[in-house]
Parts: structure tokens; C-alpha cells; sequence
């Protein structure tokens, strides 16, 4: 028999009134995954973790927990844990009563719960607050605490939803490394729901990309970034350029009247396609290595690397380069093979 | 100039005009004569013989009575009433909300009317029994009214992280959302306890023969003739009834400024 999944989501499909918000989702995740679903607002990425949850019933499908199907079950009859956006602690409980409140429902003894929470509390760093009051805590600190209460219950399974939403960016950057390690120290399953794609790349084994309500693509970070496998993954996933082109035979891509090899094949030919290629892929070169010629429309200092416009004879690149070149210079273009992406056209 | 001061003459004539009655009231509470026209002196010997008529402390007692249980049970009935209210959607909602206000619109003698005509259907002997159940009637609606904005300050999400910890919804109400939700709570029954001693007309219709409370006992005080005990007693009655809605007042002042705050 094969392995059974920690979760199935097997044809789920949810309407609020005459609003198809997942449109027949099919997804399994595996034990100890970091699972993200990532998505515009409105992709149905929320919705699917509130079903999972318990907090909605599907239209129609079911939600299949370690082989047992659990569609319909209440939320306190499931072995899942919800880190809510804005952690929705409670404000009339101290931090040692919001983590035990999990426990106090189960019976537990107040040795076992005192150990517990003081085990957690070193888990989120915040060792000695027990006694501090919820309101009196920092939105990063409120966060830590929120994922305590959580974990404290010893769940199969951690619901996400968009928990570093609220903080800044400095803090959220510190608290994607600290979530992965949390989550490969206790050896769960974590949930994900974000929409900043950086976050899903950074920490992710798996990463789900949704729009209105289906799955565009999953696979690994990596995968999802250099293999988008559509127009509308290549849009969200990173900046690109995305051009049309017709792909002539295997290696051989067609487009801004000119050829180019590539690594793809297995297309018609002469088949309509959509090119993906990142900005950092495009090189700048001189005019006898180059591909195309055209002019910087315009130069932003990034930092790391210049950002730039180069108009060619009918397309204007994004280009993220480390040579710095005038607004207004006559630049050559070069993109090796493997970077050059090609996708089949959206039917 | 001259517009401030007569605006202010104007104001002052109008509180003047509200509260003539009442300080004249309290005033003559203190006069040493039974007639109601003439200044005799100073003193309390009203207020004594208040507190040493039995008729009036059976009436108190009454009036605590039925204040304590309507407005006890009306709380818990409205707490209730407001988490269901605050949970509906959509029309069923709008629905429920109007079906709310009706009761507090309604004109207290057609309430009162309906009452009595209802318990004399029902076969209920009118009695405290049929003015408790009254009580609570008119009371729960303002309950439910004090309740729901605190259900809607509070947090979506809490109820449904209770759930998650493993609470199930009759626990998650008591630990998580009554909490909560409980300045708004005692607003209520404050609100509830205030109504219930001010009542006159729907205690009057549901009352029956042997009992009364005290607005009922003022009343027949008052038919049998002029009694300047009737005067001792409404001013204890609107000093009370003061002190109560004073409190009320500065416990959703402060609701107010908790809520800007945030």
C-alpha cells in the first residue's frame, strides 16, 4: 500500500451563494511538508485552509485526514492547529493562560501543562512572559505567542494564515527563517497561506499557486520559479518578460521576428507559445555578441543591481543587470538557451 | 456679546423648564405642612414615616423583587438572543434585528394591553408571576441592543481559535466570548434593572389584585388624596433611577473611548 498522505483534498469545490470560490481542487500533502498556497486575494487560497480547518464545509468533495475522511467534522474534533491572521489571542487571558487553554481542555495536569508552556515559551524565544498581559506584547511578540498556543497541542497538522502579514518588513524576514526552523525542529506538517511570493520561495517545500479558485501550478520553489507553467505563474511568481512567439521544432523558438535555441521540445510544430524570460536572464553585451539591439528607456538603482527599460524593435525588457548603462544607450541583448522558457499558450 | 448671553439665558430657562418639576418635588419632601402650597420648615419626618409603612416597604420589596429576577433572567435570555443575532446572516439577520426594535418602539400601554389580554387567554391569574414575565419581555430586547456592538468590536477570529484549541462552542461562549463580551453585558442588565423599576403602565396592567410595586403604590397614594410621603417617596425612586442611568452613562463613555483607542 501506498504511503498515506497527512491530507487529501479530493474534488473540493466551495460556493458562497452563486461565488465558485475553489472550483474542483484536488491536493495531498505529505507528512512533515511545508506546504504553501500562494495566490492573489480572492484565489480561494484562504477558503481551502478554512476547510481544512473545519471553520467551512465544502460545497462539494472531501477533506481526507491520514486516510479518514473528516469533511464535516467540527474544528475541535480535528488533530489541526490555526495560527488566525492577526493571531486572534484572547485579550482577557495572560500569555501563560492564552498557550494553556488547549491544554485545560484536555484534562491535562497543571504540572504537565506548567512544564509545557514553559517548553514552548523557550521554542519562541519569549522565555519569562507567562505573567505579561496579550495587549502589552509587540505585533511580532503577539505572533510568537500565537504560534505557541498553537503548537502546544501537539497538532498533526499547523494552519497559517498569512501569520507575518501584520509586521514589518525586517521582522518578517527574521520570523520566514525562524517559522522554518520551528517547523523542522518539531517535525509537523505547516499549511501556509500568503500572497507574497518571496515568503512562499524562502520557506517552502511545496509551493501551490491559485487563482480564481484553481490550482495554476505546485511544485518546488525552485521549480515554481524557473518552470512557470503559465502565463499567469510566470506574472506572479517574479517580474518576467513574456512574449509571443511559435515554437518551429524541438530547440528552435520563434519570436520578435528572430530565432532562438532553446532546451524545449516536445511542442507541434509551428505551435503557438508564450516565452518566459527573467530580467536577470537577459544579458548586456557588446553589439557583436549580441541578439538584439535597443535602447535603455530608462535606469533605477536597486541596490543589489540596476533595474532597467531597453526598448527593442517591438518590445521593451525588463532588465535587472549589474552594469550600470545611461538612459538613452544603444545596448546588445544576449540570452543563453537555458534560459530561455517556453509555455504552451492557455487555451 | 449679546447673542452668547441670551444663549445661554435660554439654556438656562430651558433646564429650568425641564427640571422645575422635580426640584420642586425634592423640595417639598422637606416641608413641614401637608399642604402643597405653603413652606413650613424643614423637615425628614416624611422619609420617616416612609420607612415605617408597611404597605410602601411591601411594595419596595416587591419592586426589588421583580426588578432582581427580570432583569437577571432577560440578561441571560438577550446574551444569548445577541451571540445568535451576531451568528445569523443576510436577511435572516436584518429580520431579527427589526424584530428586536419592534418592542422597544412599541407604545408601553398597547404593550401593557397585550399583556394583560395574552395572560387572561393564557388563564394566568395575574399576579408578580404575570409582572416578572413582563418584565422580562420588555427588558430582553435592550439587553440584546447593549450586547451586539460588543460582539462586533470583538475579534472574528476568537471564537474560532477557541474552536480550534479544542473548545467546544457551549465552552468557547463561556470562556472566550462572555468574557468578552461582558462590560456590554452588564450595561444590559443595568439598563434591564433601570427599566423594570421605572415601569408604571405594563406592572399596572399585569399586576392584578394584591400586588404592587411602587410606582403602582405612588399612583394610589396619589388617587386617595395628597400625602407629602408620595413626594419623600419619588424622590428616593428618581434618585435611585438617577443614580443607576449616571452609571450606566459612564460605563459606555468609557466603552467609547476603549474602543478610539484601539
Amino acid at each position: 500500500m501506498a504511503k498515506v498522505h497527512t491530507i487529501d483534498l479530493i474534488n473540493l469545490s466551495k460556493k458562497f451563494g452563486e461565488d465558485l470560490v475553489l472550483d474542483n481542487m484536488n491536493l495531498y500533502i505529505r507528512q512533515n511538508e511545508f506546504l504553501t498556497l500562494l495566490g492573489p486575494s480572492g484565489c480561494g487560497k484562504t477558503t481551502t485552509l478554512r476547510i481544512i480547518g473545519g471553520f467551512e464545509n465544502p460545497t462539494e468533495g472531501k477533506v481526507v485526514f491520514e486516510g479518514n475522511d473528516i469533511t464535516g467534522l467540527p474544528p475541535y474534533l480535528r488533530q489541526i492547529n490555526t495560527v488566525f491572521q492577526r493571531y486572534a489571542l484572547f485579550p482577557h487571558l495572560n500569555v501563560f493562560e492564552n498557550i494553556a487553554f488547549g491544554l485545560k481542555i484536555k484534562k491535562k495536569s497543571n504540572e504537565e501543562i506548567k512544564k509545557k508552556v514553559t517548553q514552548m515559551l523557550e521554542l519562541v524565544n519569549l522565555a519569562g512572559f507567562e505573567k505579561r498581559n496579550i495587549e502589552s506584547l509587540s505585533g511580532g511578540q503577539q505572533q510568537r505567542i500565537a504560534i505557541a498556543r498553537a503548537l502546544v497541542n501537539e497538532p498533526k497538522v499547523l494552519l497559517l494564515d498569512e501569520p507575518l502579514g501584520a509586521l514589518d518588513l525586517k521582522l518578517r524576514k527574521e520570523m520566514q527563517i525562524e517559522l522554518k526552523k520551528m517547523q523542522q525542529s518539531v517535525g509537523i506538517t505547516f499549511i501556509y497561506v500568503t500572497h507574497d511570493q518571496e515568503e512562499a520561495l524562502t520557506m517552502s517545500d511545496t509551493v501551490v499557486v491559485m487563482d480564481k479558485g484553481k490550482i495554476q501550478q505546485i511544485g518546488t520553489p525552485i521549480d515554481i520559479y524557473n518552470e512557470p507553467q503559465n502565463r499567469f505563474v510566470a506574472q506572479f511568481i517574479g517580474e518576467s518578460n513574456i512574449l509571443d512567439g511559435i515554437m518551429e521544432k524541438d530547440f528552435k523558438v520563434w519570436f520578435l521576428s528572430k530565432e532562438f535555441i532553446c532546451v524545449d521540445k516536445g511542442f507541434d510544430k509551428d505551435e503557438k507559445v508564450d516565452v518566459v524570460i527573467r530580467p536577470e536572464d537577459v544579458e548586456i553585451v557588446e553589439e557583436d555578441k549580441a541578439q538584439l539591439m535597443g535602447i535603455v528607456k530608462n535606469v533605477l538603482f536597486k541596490g543589489v543591481h540596476y533595474e532597467m527599460e531597453v526598448q527593442t524593435n517591438d518590445y521593451t525588457w525588463k532588465i535587472h543587470s549589474t552594469i550600470m548603462k545611461d538612459a538613452g544607450s544603444y545596448v546588445g541583448l544576449r540570452i543563453v538557451p537555458d534560459n530561455i522558457h517556453v509555455m504552451r499558450k492557455e487555451k | 456679546m449679546v447673542t452668547k448671553h441670551l444663549s445661554r439665558i435660554y439654556t438656562a430657562l430651558i433646564f429650568v423648564f425641564l427640571y422645575a418639576p422635580i426640584v420642586v418635588l425634592i423640595i417639598f419632601s422637606f416641608n413641614d405642612s401637608k399642604s402643597r402650597g405653603n413652606w413650613n420648615g424643614f423637615t425628614i419626618k416624611w422619609y420617616i414615616e416612609l420607612f415605617k409603612n408597611k404597605e410602601i416597604l411591601r411594595s419596595l420589596y416587591y419592586t426589588l423583587i421583580i426588578a432582581i429576577t427580570s432583569s437577571l433572567v432577560s440578561t441571560i435570555m438577550g446574551t444569548f438572543a445577541a451571540i445568535g443575532i451576531y451568528d445569523m446572516k443576510g436577511f435572516t439577520k436584518k429580520f431579527a434585528l427589526n424584530l428586536n426594535y419592534l418592542p422597544v418602539l412599541n407604545p408601553d400601554i398597547v404593550t401593557a394591553v397585550s399583556f394583560m389580554v395574552l395572560f387572561k387567554m393564557a388563564k394566568l391569574e395575574l399576579g408578580i408571576i404575570t409582572i416578572i414575565l413582563a418584565h422580562i419581555t420588555f427588558c430582553t430586547p435592550y439587553v440584546i441592543l447593549s450586547v451586539l456592538p460588543k460582539l462586533k468590536q470583538m475579534n472574528k477570529h476568537l471564537a474560532e481559535a477557541a474552536l480550534d484549541l479544542g473548545a467546544t462552542p457551549f465552552y468557547a461562549i463561556r470562556k472566550v466570548i462572555i468574557p468578552q463580551i461582558m462590560p456590554g453585558i452588564v450595561t444590559g442588565a443595568l439598563l434591564a434593572f433601570t427599566l423594570s423599576i421605572d415601569d408604571f403602565v405594563i406592572s399596572f396592567f399585569t399586576a392584578g389584585k394584591g400586588v404592587s410595586n411602587l410606582s403602582i403604590m405612588i399612583y394610589s397614594m396619589a388617587r386617595r388624596g395628597i400625602n407629602p410621603v408620595i413626594n419623600a417617596l419619588s424622590t428616593l425612586m428618581f434618585l435611585t433611577l438617577m443614580g443607576l442611568l449616571l452609571i450606566i452613562y459612564k460605563r459606555s463613555e468609557k466603552e467609547e473611548e476603549k474602543a478610539i483607542e484601539k
